[in-house]
């Protein structure tokens, strides 16, 4: 897997997913290019309006706590951002982000170094996350859950797989 | 090596000797439960190139987001999961009308003991309440099970939780789970499996069991799970849909963290908004206008909830000013309320009764609040902006304390009315 670059958007703990994507868009908004506008809607309204691809999520404990709603993974990878670095994630929203291909990684002390604003870099094969005061390690996902991540999120994982079986 | 519930039933269904907490195991359920999201899921199911369902009879989809539908969208969303039923031979399906899907669940005997339940929703947990794994997924897990048959779990770490002693009357379920939500914050169980004993649990019946494992998921918890007794047997009689193996964790198995409450000293409390773990006892908020009063939902939609209202509500009317909303969690349970005449009580009062399904729950319809309403509710979640509006309270409660709240107009203790 590649490197990340980007800049940081900050936020703190508990952040659930009712303010990353509203429940009332979930049957109206179906179109995940439109679902971005909405993303962080009720959190940080300056958000969806001034991210950049690559951009870099870091924010503090139970991150996307709540709905399963895949939306809430999906408005940000369509605003293009390229990875989560939390102090933990909510357990569901942790799948859809290995399902949506975004890594969603796991360290507390560097979600404290980092600030907002600054631009960081994420080595996703040497698991290494570079910022302003320093590197920081992870350590890499198991090989079943990268390979979905490697293929492209899981709707080309699955697609692979039934290939397989047809052929 | 003695394993939990959780260890225990993944080895099984993955068809190993034993597992240990953090090993990924592939796994086929017997439930695959969606909702409304069946529609999406199925647009994901032909992205990833799916065109036959890997088992008709695995999946079930109960119609209950927008029940009946709310605007053209919602109804052309329903439209195109009738049709993918009709295409496809799915097995169980339930029409808008039928309930909420964690209720029906339940009620139609999908959810049995020692089975492996997925959901495309979060409140799946619920279903632990009969004795089976079940857990939360998303869309894209939910259309590969569909593609597939089988998808990946991480095998979770366990928290057993024993309550001794009774609840004393008028503490309910929903008090205990959310003083448990309380004390443990609301990540307080990560990712774990939640495992419930004690004699208070023994005791309660399986509408109020059912509030644990359903509240569970507010806590981060992957599962819950309560041991399937003769309570859980006698139900499933005639209702099961399969015959079913329970699974039982061995005695001595290894818990990441044992806790023990007194059922006793367990009072009426509220979670305050905007969190679910904000809990604090009911008094601390007794004066708190209430613009909105709201019984339903999963966590407390059923008979005994709806009975528990109607006994505040008996001969009472709801205060000028506040609104009060019903909800059936299923159309059973609003047949049943219909024989007892907790419904003629209900509107005698001057509630609304809505037709079963999560209705206000998530902000869909029937009876969302206004800009700066303060909403009392029966629900499991009070995040900012639940209910439709970012700019409302929410705040939950027993449905004592929701059905004295509509009469007294504002927060009170039942005993206080």
């Amino acid at each position: 897997m590649k490197t990340i670059k980007g800049r940081v958007w900050k936020y703190g703990d508990d952040v659930n997913t009712d303010v990353i994507f509203p429940g009332k868009y979930t049957y109206t908004v179906s179109d995940p290019a439109e679902m971005a506008q909405y993303a962080l809607e009720d959190l940080d309204p300056s958000f969806a309006g001034n991210v950049q691809p690559g951009d870099i999520i870091v924010a503090g404990k139970n991150w996307g706590n709540g709905s399963s709603r895949e939306q809430a993974v999906v408005c940000l990878t369509e605003s293009g951002v390229g990875a989560i670095i939390a102090k933990s994630f909510a357990r569901i929203y942790g799948r859809n982000c290995i399902n949506n291909a975004l890594p969603a990684i796991t360290n507390a002390e560097a979600v404290d170094a980092i600030e907002h604003g600054e631009i960081i870099e994420i080595d996703m094969n040497a698991g290494e996350i570079r910022c302003a005061a320093g590197t920081f390690h992870f350590p890499p996902y198991p090989a079943d859950v990268m390979a979905i991540i490697d293929a492209g999120g899981l709707v080309a994982y699955t697609r692979q797989k039934l290939a397989e079986q047809a052929a | 090596m003695p394993q939990t519930f959780a260890e225990k039933i993944l080895a099984k269904k993955a068809g190993l000797a034993s597992v240990q907490p953090g090993q990924i195991v592939e796994v086929t359920p017997d439930t695959a439960l969606s909702h409304d999201n069946a529609a999406p899921i199925y647009g994901i199911f032909k992205k990833m190139g799916g065109k036959k369902i890997y088992d008709p009879d695995m999946i079930a989809i109960v119609l209950d987001h927008a029940a009946p539908a709310p605007s053209t969208k919602h109804a052309e969303n329903h439209r195109i999961i009738r049709e993918f039923v009709r295409e496809q031979g799915v097995t169980h399906f339930y029409d808008v009308g039928r309930g909420i899907c964690h209720q029906v669940l339940v009620e139609e005997g999908l959810s049995l003991p020692g089975e492996l339940v997925l959901g495309s929703d979060s409140h799946t947990p619920h279903a632990g309440v009969m004795g089976a794994f079940a857990a939360g997924i998303g869309r894209s897990e939910m259309a590969s099970i569909w593609a597939l048959g089988k998808l990946w779990l991480r095998v979770p770490e366990s928290l057993k939780i024993v309550v001794h002693g009774q609840l004393a009357p008028g503490v309910t379920a929903k008090d205990l789970a959310l003083t448990v939500i309380g004390d443990l914050g609301n990540d307080g169980a990560l990712y774990m499996s939640v495992e419930w004993y004690g004699e208070a649990i023994a005791a309660m019946s399986l509408e109020s069991r059912a509030v644990l494992p359903n509240l569970m998921a507010e806590m981060g918890a992957k599962n819950s799970y309560i041991p399937s007794d003769q309570v859980v047997l006698d139900y499933l009689e005639g209702r099961a849909k399969r015959t079913f193996e329970p699974v039982y964790p061995d005695a001595g198995a290894s818990y990441a963290r044992e806790l023990n409450y007194d059922a006793g000293r367990i009072e009426p409390v509220i979670a305050a908004p905007h969190r679910v773990d904000n809990v604090r006892p009911l008094s601390a908020f007794a004066g708190v206008h209430v613009d909105e009063a709201y019984l339903g939902t999963c966590s407390n939609g059923r008979l005994e909830d709806l009975a528990a209202a109607a006994s505040v509500l008996k001969g009472r009317k709801v205060a000028p000013g506040t609104r009060l909303i019903v909800t059936p969690a299923s159309s059973q349970v609003y047949l049943e309320a219909l024989k007892a005449g907790y419904i003629q009580t209900f509107v005698e009062a001057g509630a609304m009764v809505e037709s079963p399904g999560c209705g206000a729950c998530m902000g869909n319809h029937m009876g969302v609040p206004a800009v700066g309403d303060v909403v009392i509710s029966t629900a499991n979640r009070n995040f900012r902006g639940r209910m439709g509006t970012r700019d409302s309270e929410i705040y939950l409660g027993s449905p004592y304390v929701v059905a004295a709240a509509a009469v007294a107009g504002e927060i009170v203790h039942p005993k206080d009315l």
